[in-house]
């Protein structure tokens, strides 16, 4: 079928709209971070003394049967003004763009008449919305707008080079990619992926706050204004965990579905090309990061520190292998 | 605050080396060093970094060519790098001996921990502790319901949990979510099958290649194949008996706009003979859709051109006939390749020649092919006569002409139907027309089945292992003053990242409707500040 050449020019459109507003959500969201008052969620802990996560189990554990649960206590406190404002604002900006994203992988996958992920280009875009949309998920329950700059910054980042680096017009896929294992393996691995992401996201902040509770540091310089506005370094820890317990089975899956796609196209399921080799190590290093988590000695900062090189050997797999190592996997171009 | 129950977290004791070392000490301490978590993440590690070298140097059973290449151009390096096992770094003795390791200290591991679970997921839960406030999660409260009616109630709101009453008769405690430590062994387990699948394939498995014109065929014996690559313990009279002839292939490439000239569809239609006797049937072969055959499967691998040349020597004689399987040398298709005749006469011939499908001359680079497919077939034949060296004894490559001890003689171009007349007497070559190969891979894999359970089982486990909670709860209920009742519910969770009071929550939520609280008390938590995680 022919491509239709009006309908990926419209989703190109939307892909430049939606950067256009994560920028302006971006601002946002730096806006709550240097003008806000203290975040509602630190601002609790403070005048409790205690962490807030304790403060709610005490509360959870207190007030039944009738459990006004201190996590309802702190979203239904009435907002502050000003930078509460600017991160609201951040919040709605960021759904805006997510659905002009939406719009534009939707209008794209018209265009070619296939799922729109089948290049690195067309990946990036669905991929970022996916973080995008897990971020705003969680959002929903959970009180983590402090998130919103370390989510929207690398989804404007990878978008940037989508559009630059990567981009390829709309066409139909080369016969090895043309497969429903292709949808399968690629959906989980972007699905994956963009958890992975806010995983990474989280854990570095959770470094940084670590940090600065070991430090036992008061300071006035903007970044510690910014760190106090974190919940505390082992909420952020439990979060991290969450996302990437959660994101490892995904991931795992699509490791296993490439395999199977493989053995339907070139007749292994494994033969450690570049691709295949890469994703055996990042699966590695997040094995390792669940175990570390359950060894003594290697929790908390160790364990973070693997995370992160897991995160890193995907973005190696992803932009590294494609450009770099050859291999069979000729999605790149 | 009461230590959590540790029966399985003990296996995980830090191990030091004993002052005095018997063999037998030594072994044990050895052992437990092995199978302690901190070795495992060590070896993880160690395969994770190992793997890497493997994705950098080219690899004998990815690109042999490449490895070659390697050689020629830096023998030295190429040397060492192969003393290292660095051209074959999956089947090295160093990364066997890693992912060995890993898998004897996941065995170690999981062997004694499937056997604690076993015996506690039999097992009762063990009786609520003495002070019972000191747990993370703990409520209590009073009301005017008997105790025993309490503890009634309790045990009827625990459905679903194994429960265990007290030797007194006083608590009750409940446990669930044993399916996660069922799950984690089942995850580890799992792995273990699929490297015993991995084994199996490699051993007994087998894989040829085997490159086919349209027109023709091929029997599935060792002869047949251009390559071929057995496991080590595979006996090739195994081999499944069936034979198979290209009918037709389809290729079609993308014929306008940015993407021109990118394939779309590569099709094999054959008919075949499963095994001898059996009646003949057709099937397409394409891209991500291989034909299953006899415990083979034959995948479509790739495809090219073959021109068809009749070549008559300077007598007369028709001395080659037939299709040339040339390869394909760019995306455009332009497609070289060889034919030998030795027994021409006066001279033998050599001919070396460029196919290409849809023959254009480019101002700078001459004449290139503009389209994949055959739009406008062109062959360029260059003729050489003299000695061939196949008479040497030694391997020649059937895509490559050893020029040495030949001499050039005259270049031509041809298109279908023409002829071209050498010079000196030596004969004549005329382009008859051209047809289209396949290759393609048979491969048979007895390890694959457990290998895809393996998969499975593993991906099952992990889910059941991450997901589901452990919890543990217990009621208490005492006489209390005035004749009232207390009531204390307690919880704890059990591994990673747990909370138990959700549970401990949603238990009093229920039990105090049918255990209200008296009038002049409300449930409130006591004992020190939590440490366990909210939900
Ligand atoms: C082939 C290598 C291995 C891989 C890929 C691997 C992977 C994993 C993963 C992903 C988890 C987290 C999921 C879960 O909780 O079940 C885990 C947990 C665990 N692994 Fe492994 N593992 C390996 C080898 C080992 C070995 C050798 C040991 C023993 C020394 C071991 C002991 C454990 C234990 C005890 C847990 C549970 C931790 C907890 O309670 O949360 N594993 N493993």
């Amino acid at each position: 079928m022919a491509v239709d050449l009006s309908l990926a020019q419209a989703s190109n459109n939307l892909v430049y709209s939606a950067m256009a507003v994560y920028t302006v959500a971006l601002v946002a969201f730096a806006g709550e971070m240097a003008f806000g008052s203290r975040g509602r969620v630190a601002r609790v802990q403070a005048e409790q003394g205690v962490p807030v996560e304790e403060r709610v189990l005490v509360g959870a554990g207190a007030v039944s049967p009738e459990p006004p649960s201190a996590v309802a206590a702190v979203a239904d406190e009435p907002a502050a003004a000003g930078g509460e404002r600017w991160g609201r604002v951040g919040v709605s900006l960021t759904v805006l763009a997510a659905v002009l994203q939406l719009g534009a992988v939707v209008t794209r996958g018209l265009a070619v008449h296939r799922p729109p992920w089948g290049n690195m280009y067309e990946f990036t875009v669905a991929g970022t919305l996916l973080a995008v949309a897990g971020f705003l998920l969680v959002l929903r329950r959970n009180p983590v707008r402090y998130l919103g700059v370390f989510v929207v910054a690398p989804v404007l980042l990878a978008l940037g080079l989508a559009v630059t680096v990567l981009y390829v017009d709309a066409a139909a896929l080369v016969p090895a990619l043309d497969s429903y294992w292709l949808v399968i393996h690629v959906t989980a691995v972007m699905l994956g992926a963009a958890i992975f992401a806010v995983g990474a996201a989280v854990t570095v902040l959770f470094l940084l706050k670590d940090a600065e509770e070991r430090s036992g540091r008061t300071g006035v310089r903007a970044v510690d204004a910014l760190l106090r506005r974190l919940p505390s370094a082992a909420s952020l820890d439990r979060t991290a965990y969450r996302l990437h317990a959660f994101a490892f089975p995904i991931y795992t899956f699509a490791v296993m579905a490439g395999a199977v796609w493989a053995e339907y196209a070139w007749g292994r399921y494994w033969g450690w090309d570049p691709k295949e080799t890469w994703a055996f190590i990042t699966w590695v290093f997040y094995a390792g990061y669940l175990h570390a988590r359950a060894t003594a000695g290697w929790k908390g900062r160790t364990a973070a520190v693997i995370a992160l090189l897991g995160f890193s050997c995907f973005l190696f797999n992803y932009y590294g292998v494609n450009f770099l190592l050859p291999g069979r996997h000729s999605y790149a171009k | 605050m009461t230590a959590p129950p540790r029966e399985l977290e003990d296996l995980e004791a830090p191990v030091a080396p004993p002052a005095a070392l018997s063999p037998r000490e030594l072994a044990r301490w050895a052992w437990r060093s092995l199978t302690s978590m901190r070795t495992a993440l060590i070896l993880l590690f160690l395969l994770a970094v190992a793997a890497v070298p493997g994705s950098i140097v080219p690899q004998r059973s990815v690109d042999p060519i490449k490895v070659t290449d390697f050689f020629r151009d830096d023998p030295g390096l190429a040397r060492w790098f192969d003393r290292l096992h660095l051209f074959s770094v999956y089947s090295s003795p160093w990364f066997a001996a890693i992912y060995l390791l890993l898998f004897v200290s996941l065995v170690g591991c999981v062997v004694p921990r499937a056997r604690l679970h076993w015996r506690a997921s039999r097992a009762t839960p063990p009786p609520a502790p003495r002070r019972l406030e000191r747990l993370p999660a703990h409520v209590r409260w009073e009301t005017a319901v008997a105790p025993d009616a309490v503890l009634a109630a309790a045990s009827r709101e625990l459905r679903g949990w194994r429960t265990a009453a007290s030797s007194d008769g006083t608590s009750l405690a409940a446990e669930k979510g044993y399916l996660r430590e069922t799950g984690n062994l089942l995850f580890h387990l799992s792995l273990l099958v699929v490297l015993v699948g991995i084994a199996v394939g490699s051993l007994v498995g087998f894989k040829g290649t085997v490159l086919v014109p349209v027109g023709e065929g091929f029997a599935n014996t060792v002869t047949q194949y251009d390559d071929i690559t057995p496991g080590s313990l595979y006996r090739t009279d195994r081999l499944p008996p069936f034979r198979l002839t290209l009918d037709r292939f389809t290729a079609r490439w993308e014929t306008a706009g940015p993407q021109r000239g990118a394939p779309r569809e590569y099709r094999a239609d054959v008919t075949y003979i499963p095994h001898p006797g059996a009646g003949s049937r057709t099937a397409s072969i394409s891209v991500n859709h291989p034909l299953d055959v006899g415990g083979a499967r034959v995948f479509l691998v790739g495809n090219g051109y073959a021109p068809e040349v009749t070549v008559r020597d300077g007598t007369g004689a028709v001395v080659a006939r037939g299709p040339v399987p040339f390869l394909p040398q760019d995306a455009s298709m332009a497609s070289s390749g060889v034919l030998k005749v030795a027994d021409a006469r006066p001279s033998s011939l050599g001919l070396q020649a460029v196919f290409l499908p849809t023959g254009v001359l480019d101002p700078r680079r001459g004449p290139v092919s503009a389209f994949p497919d055959a739009g406008n077939p062109e062959l360029y034949l260059t003729a050489w006569r003299g000695d061939l060296g196949t008479d040497s004894g030694l391997a020649q490559s059937v895509y490559r002409l050893d020029t040495r001890r030949m001499t050039q003689v005259a270049s031509a171009r041809l298109v279908p139907g023409m002829s071209w007349r050498l010079p000196d007497g030596l004969g004549t070559v005329t382009f008859e027309g051209w047809r289209r190969w396949a290759t393609f891979q048979v491969a048979q894999d007895p390890g694959k089945g457990a290998t895809l359970a393996g998969a499975g089982g593993a991906l099952v486990g992990l889910m059941a292992s991450l997901f589901v909670r452990r919890r543990r709860v217990w009621v208490r209920a005492l006489p209390g003053e005035g004749g009232r009742t207390v009531v204390e519910v307690a919880g704890l969770a059990r591994g990673e990242n747990q909370d138990a009071s959700v549970q401990v929550d949603a238990l009093v939520d229920r039990l105090s409707r049918s255990v209200p609280k008296h009038p002049l008390t409300a449930p409130r938590a006591t004992g020190p500040a939590p440490t366990s995680d909210q939900e």
